[in-house]
């Protein structure tokens, strides 16, 4: 008997807004130019977050931290899709989204200081702590998808992780648990080429990171991660079909990490300036510039407003970080477990 | 309240212990590989299915990180679930979730986000199963600050203590023996009685000897004290463990030997040796003794019963002791 083709996958890529700042009016989702213009503020609010915790860190005031630059627009492009009853999963590379969502940012400051009390997520936001173990959140996102849904509530949890966090168990098994019990879930992998000094191409021998979503039984794109409307769009869908019954989502965000892995890391010792150089030219924060340059939405006035009243917001959240007093040495012990053990009762009277 | 009882196994007392708390609220899930169709390999969930449905009672795909990691997701989102995995030799694929998620997340996020599950999971020796069915690695999870590791040793305490720990507001690792699962019978009251995490009881009282067991080890413990004057020690609960009782007994006694069947060198019974030699030395008699399982990994069926402590062992520990 001849042998037949019984499966065969194609693999979408959604692109909208080019580096011109050109955008696929075709494909556009419905934003007003209020929201565009939440997005632009968001965009660079988080990159002077980012700009200020470095030079914390290298000035002492914060301990190691993770930078987000050149993905700011996977990260607000997605947390600008979500409601507010969705449950977030970040990996330790957030910061965007957090902010997006309106975590108070003094607390982000806080908690890369060294503090776990920046983790004390207010009331009215789902957003779990976030989780330095690469990936192992995954199936965490896909535990919340399944109560939600056991529960009838409308809601949608929603994971992030990195092309490095594709190449682990949980996030086969996060995946593959979703697929069968088709639960409202949406996994947002942003690519950023490097696993510290590991090239995406050492992660997995799979052209794209998006096709491994079919072989768990749904559906997996990739956007270009640079272009916050892609981003939002391909969210927005995958949120609304989570929603409305229609199981889990992959979004692979091809973006790059233009800073370091961490502050702890030198990326000089393993990749290639011109590398660096040619994604500058694809920034996320530059083309909606020229975008709202285009439709008048722009101005050089507009760019000094926007960027003294972030500079301000992430001075002001220094500042309340820093004036916060310590916390007891006691809390150690203290949220271990509801109630102290005997043991435990013994050892408090240490502090 | 408790109602009548009947006489049940260990196997039949956890099913009933499930039953009640799914029937009491609705929060309560089970999840597992094999849990739904086929009421698990030991059929401790034989029936729950047909009467909470598959929604409740969740056969999951073969995933042991995957099953504790949804369940970890499922408890923070307000769920109560029971994770089932199969066998303890295939919990270490999931000791990732439990030690670096399950465990923290109370404390990493000082209290507003909490994690109330139990995995359940079949232990030790006594069924003559393949490689990796007979582990008893309660030891590891005692050395987790955040996880509360219970081993009951008959059906009515299996009961007790399954209903408190689906009620204790942290993660708690329920360990079943896979030798008691029908070895006894004991009557055991439907409707709700818990007993407290933590504590431990006294199953025999005496005033030479203590001797302090486990789950399985309990039952070969107390025969190895018939006909002396030994008081017998059920733990119940390793983490956290009832320093008070043991306390009072080695202080009366001025005698020990902790019998375990999980191997020597770091095992439980160094906890409880150190414990005892730190606080209650000065009431010793004699050395402190522990019979043990040996440095070496499980051996097959052919081996087993060389492995784990004898009543000739347990009884030679004492008579060793008990000449000081």
């Amino acid at each position: 008997m001849p042998e037949k083709t019984i499966e065969s996958i194609t693999v979408k890529r959604l692109d909208i807004l080019n580096e011109s700042g050109e955008a696929d009016s075709s494909l556009m989702p419905s934003l007003s130019d209020d929201e565009i213009r939440k997005m632009y503020e968001l965009l660079i609010l988080s990159r002077v977050f980012d700009e200020h915790a470095l030079n914390l860190q290298r000035e002492g005031r914060i301990g190691t931290y993770a930078p987000i630059f050149g993905q700011e627009a996977s990260q607000i492009g997605s947390a600008c899709a979500l409601e507010r009853s969705d449950w977030i999963f970040p990996s330790f590379r957030e910061s965007g989204v957090y902010i997006a969502i309106g975590y108070p940012i003094h607390m982000l400051f806080q908690y890369w200081a060294g503090d776990e009390r920046g983790l004390i997520t207010p009331e009215d936001l789902n957003i779990f702590p976030i989780c330095i173990p690469v990936g192992t959140h995954i199936p965490h996102a896909t535990g919340a998808a399944f109560a939600a849904k056991y529960k009838g509530d409308k809601t949608a949890a929603i994971a992030y992780f990195g092309d490095g966090g594709t190449s682990k168990g949980d996030f086969h098994e996060g995946f593959n648990m979703a697929g069968v019990f088709k639960l409202p879930v949406v996994f947002l992998c942003q690519n950023n080429q490097w696993a510290i000094s590991v090239p995406r191409e050492r992660q997995s021998a799979s052209r794209t990171l998006a096709q491994k979503a079919c072989a768990y039984g749904f559906e997996g794109i990739q956007v270009d991660g640079n272009d916050i409307f892609a981003v939002y769009k391909a969210t927005r869908d995958a949120l609304e079909k989570a929603r409305h019954g229609g199981g889990p989502t992959f979004i692979e965000c091809y973006t790059y990490r233009m800073s370091h892995h961490t502050t702890a890391d030198d990326a000089t010792r393993y990749r290639k300036e011109e590398e660096v150089e040619a994604w500058k030219l694809k920034d996320p924060i530059l083309r909606l510039k020229l975008f709202m340059e285009k439709k008048r939405m722009w101005t050089e006035q507009y760019q000094k407003e926007v960027e003294d009243k972030s500079k301000t917001i992430v001075d002001n959240a220094v500042i309340t970080a820093e004036s916060i007093s310590p916390s007891q040495p006691g809390d150690i012990l203290a949220y271990t477990f509801e109630t102290l053990t005997s043991r435990q009762s013994n050892q408090m009277k240490d502090f | 309240m408790p109602g009548n009882s009947k006489k049940l196994n260990m196997v039949q007392a956890i099913n009933l212990a499930l039953r009640e708390e799914m029937q009491r609220d609705k929060n309560v899930i089970l999840l597992g590989e094999d849990v739904g169709l086929d009421g698990g390999v030991f059929r401790v969930s034989d029936g729950l299915q047909k009467e909470f449905g598959a929604e409740r009672i969740v056969d999951t795909p073969l995933e042991e990180s995957g099953i504790v990691g949804a369940a970890i997701g499922m408890a923070v989102y307000g769920l109560r679930p029971v994770a089932e995995i199969q066998f303890m030799g295939f919990i270490y694929a999931a000791v990732d979730q439990i030690y670096s998620h399950a465990s923290r997340i109370r404390s990493r996020s000082r209290g507003r986000y909490t994690c109330p599950l139990v995995i359940r999971t079949p232990y030790g020796a006594g069924i003559k199963p393949p490689e990796l069915h007979s582990e008893s690695a309660e030891a590891f999870f005692c050395h987790m600050p955040g996880v509360k590791v219970v081993v009951p040793s008959t059906p009515y305490t299996a009961k007790g203590l399954l209903i408190s720990a689906i009620r204790d507001p942290d993660p708690v690792i329920f360990l079943e023996s896979t030798r008691l699962y029908r070895l006894i019978k004991e009557e055991v009251p439907e409707g709700e009685y818990t007993i407290p995490l933590g504590k431990a009881r006294i199953v025999q009282e005496g005033k030479e000897v203590t001797l302090i067991a486990w789950g399985s080890m309990l039952h070969r413990t107390l025969q190895a004290a018939e006909g002396l004057d030994a008081e017998v020690i059920d733990l119940m609960t390793l983490s956290p463990f009832d320093e008070e009782t043991i306390f009072r007994s080695v202080k009366k006694t001025g005698r020990v030997v902790i019998v375990h069947e999980a191997p020597k060198t770091c095992g439980f019974g160094a906890e409880l040796s150190a414990t005892i030699a730190e606080d209650a030395m000065l009431y010793m008699k004699a050395p402190i003794m522990r019979v043990t399982g040996y440095d070496a990994v499980m051996p097959l069926p052919k081996l087993e019963d060389h492995y784990v402590p004898t009543f000739e062992r347990i009884r030679k520990a004492i008579e060793e002791i008990m000449k000081y």
